[in-house]
């Protein structure tokens, strides 16, 4: 692959042009209730809070002045289109240790038995604050505030779907949980909450996805907010795919913090939606804490995600590692942003960020912005930053043993997956990244 | 016997022209040596018989098996049974030799029938394990990205093993012995001279007389300024060895002033 230095073009300054209003309230009940007063808290953030718009640093890439506020209904029951079977079939091993569907209305939660006399809380959100407020308390609002971004207060104003877990000490998941958010609604707003609590040396994998029908044509909405702990030597292994139709407009609030001797390995695959903006953060909050972020995106047609990471070292000995990559056809977009911060305290960290971006048509672009703020010495961090083309001794080179032009492009991409698909521990999911590289690829007539 | 048949080939690249008129026969189960000073075209000829799109034919025409090579893409003319073995070979990060390779023959496969459902794994399995060890290739490159970080000998035992791999009619070796020390010039050359035979034609690019001690070639052709300008008998190369090339450019430049 031909690499190049990144070089961020500027378009003309597009017009800082905000979204009107949704047209629906959260329906908070005075209960005097901790979720419900922390929904109320929410809300009021998420009024005095304005609709971002290119004028602001993180939202720079992303305009979202077109976003049609209005026309959005909240999600209901008439979800019309049945969830394919394939969405539901284990990607992170053979059988699931529990499995969660939240389908508009309709819930479905199974969990192993074992798991729940260990003490396992594996729920939708709902059944999990009604049963479990004190692991509630534990964790919401505690990893995010809501008062940082807009649509993550709306979010956690709004949010009727979602998934609780918790791991109680010492307790190893050792077959992997799943939960799939279906939307399927026309003109659909969907709202989601996943608070994750692994408690001190435990251990667990798990698999959340988002998903809609690929052919809708009316635009959806989503916005979710995912508050994450692992404490002390515990060990988390979270995989989360977005795929979406291609009328979804999603926004994500995600962050995973690590306690004293904790480790994530935190896994993204982005397929689907119309747009994404997605923050997501790794705090290591203890000592000799680790985290591991690997990201996989390809993106196509008039498709844009947006990607901001941030790996924030907040003790000493602290180790994060992130790579992401992505493809684009047609005239798709990509941004990542990425930034590693040390803190003063953070003495003998290890910060590690790369983003490739490997740009497959003419009309495609990808923004690559890496970041460093490093407050101490004693620390090594490195960062990289690529966007490339296919390059066309590589495809001759290919040809040449018989490879159709199509054919050798695809292995060229495929290969340029590799290093992400080596991160993924979980044959399922690199199948279904596989499978993405293969359709897309396949779809495309030019080149 | 099928014969690659060149016929006043010229070529251009980005306006230059560097082949004037080619003229060359190879049949299947000869043997056939270009050499030639550096920069007269042999490469730009190897890389033109296979259709690396930077090269433009602005004249002549190259036959194989009924068929002008400059009306099919470069994998058609793989499937008819041409190969080049790259002078410098290119490296295809995150995919690994073996995973190639079965995506090659596969290809092949597929192009002679296209009903082929492609080779079953254990059957490749085996292949691949066979030419390996006649190559003297450590089992572990399968499992290595093609050609990425490979040494530059590596990097021309993998053309080889492309070559026994992939079975070509016509084989055009670029330089192949350049980069490998005497063992590995032994073992490469050992590993052509097995795949010789009735139907296989082998064009080698070489600068060295000593490769053709090991590949005993039937012709010897010397290519001069995009031309071929002299051919003969191994011995040919020999003499080259002991004289160079002034002889053949005085010899060449006199003849053409004559013209
Ligand atoms: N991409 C290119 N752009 C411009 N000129 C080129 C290009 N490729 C080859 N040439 C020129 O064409 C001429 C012939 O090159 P070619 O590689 O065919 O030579 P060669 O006989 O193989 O030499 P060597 O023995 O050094 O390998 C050289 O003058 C070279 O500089
Ligand atoms: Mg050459």
């Amino acid at each position: 692959m031909t690499e190049s230095p990144v070089i961020i073009r500027r378009s003309s300054a597009p017009q800082a042009q905000a979204p009107k209003e949704f047209n629906f309230k959260p329906d908070i009940i005075e209960d005097g209730s901790f979720y419900q007063m922390y929904r109320k808290q929410a809300w009021e953030y998420y009024q005095a809070l304005k609709f971002p718009t290119v004028k602001d640093d993180a939202w720079r890439w992303t305009d979202i002045s077109k976003l049609p506020v209005e026309s959005f209904k909240l999600e209901s029951d008439n979800h019309v289109v049945r969830i394919p079977d394939e969405l539901m079939e284990p990607v992170a091993d053979a059988t699931h240790g529990g499995e969660i569907l939240l389908d508009g209305e309709h819930r479905q939660v199974n969990l192993n038995p074992e798991l729940e006399s260990a003490g396992v809380v594996f729920t939708d959100l709902k059944d999990g604050l009604a049963r479990y407020p004190q692991i509630a308390e534990k964790i919401l609002g505690k990893v995010i505030d809501p008062k940082e971004e807009k649509f993550g207060a709306l979010a956690a104003a709004m949010a009727s779907s979602g998934v609780m877990l918790y791991v109680p000490k010492g307790v190893n998941v050792s077959t992997p949980l799943h939960s799939l958010l279906w939307m399927s609604g026309p003109y659909e707003a969907s709202f989601s909450h996943l608070l994750v609590y692994l408690d001190e040396g435990s251990s667990a994998t798990y698999v959340h996805e988002s998903s809609s029908p690929v052919e809708d044509a009316t635009p959806g909405f989503h916005s979710g907010i995912m508050e994450i702990f692992v404490g002390a030597g515990a060990h988390l292994r979270f995989v989360e795919l977005q795929s979406f139709g291609e009328n979804v407009w999603n926004f994500m609030h995600e962050r995973v913090k690590v306690d004293n001797g904790g480790e994530v390995e935190w896994i993204f695959g982005a397929l689907g939606s119309h747009l994404t903006k997605n923050f997501s953060e790794l705090d290591l909050i203890g000592k000799g804490s680790t985290g591991k972020m690997s990201g996989f995106y390809f993106s196509q047609h008039k498709q844009h995600l947006d990607y901001d990471t941030q790996q924030n070292h907040l003790a000493p000995n602290t180790t994060s590692d992130l790579l992401f990559k992505g493809a684009l056809l047609d005239e798709s977009r990509s941004v990542w942003q990425g930034m590693i911060y040390v803190a003063r305290n953070a003495t003998k960290s290890d910060g590690y960020q790369a983003n490739r971006n490997l740009v497959l048509s003419e009309g495609a672009r990808a923004d690559s912005i890496p970041g460093l703020e490093i407050l101490t010495d004693d620390v090594r961090c490195t960062h990289g930053a690529t966007v490339g083309k296919v390059d066309p001794e590589e495809l001759f080179y290919l040809e040449s043993r018989g490879l159709g032009s199509k054919d050798a492009e695809r292995m060229i991409v495929e290969g340029f997956f590799e290093p992400i698909m080596q991160r993924i521990p979980f044959e399922g999911v690199r199948k279904r990244f596989q499978q993405a590289i293969e359709q897309k690829m396949n779809e495309v007539v030019n080149s | 016997m099928a014969e690659l048949q060149i016929k006043d080939l010229c070529v251009s690249i980005e306006g230059k022209q560097i082949l004037n008129g080619v003229n060359l026969t190879v049949p299947q189960g000869e043997v056939h040596a270009i050499m030639g000073p550096n920069g007269t075209g042999k490469s730009t000829l190897a890389y033109t018989l296979m259709g690396h799109p930077a090269y433009t034919v602005t004249g002549g025409e190259a036959r194989y098996k009924g068929k002008n090579l400059f009306d099919l893409n470069p994998a058609e003319r793989s499937h008819l049974g041409i190969f080049l073995a790259f002078q410098y070979p290119v490296a295809i990060p995150g995919v690994t030799v073996a995973n190639f390779l079965r995506t090659a023959v596969n290809a092949h496969r597929k192009a002679a029938n296209p009903e082929d459902k492609g080779i079953p794994i254990p059957e490749f399995r085996k292949i691949l394990k066979e030419k390996m060890e006649m190559l003297k290739m450590d089992q572990n490159f399968a499992g290595r990205y093609l050609n990425d970080g490979f040494s530059g000998g590596e990097k021309k035992r993998t053309e080889v093993l492309q070559m026994a791999m992939l079975k070509p009619e016509i084989a055009i070796l670029d330089e192949t012995d350049s980069g490998l020390d005497i063992d590995a010039l032994k073992v490469v050359s050992e590993g052509v001279n097995m795949l010789r035979g009735s139907d296989l034609g082998v064009i080698v690019i070489t600068h060295y007389q000593r490769l053709l001690n090991y590949i005993k070639p039937d012709v010897v052709h010397i290519m001069m300024d995009g031309k071929i300008v002299e051919s003969g008998g191994p011995d040919l190369a020999l003499h080259l060895e002991e004289h160079g090339y002034e002889w053949v450019r005085e010899k060449y430049e006199n003849g053409v002033s004559s013209l």
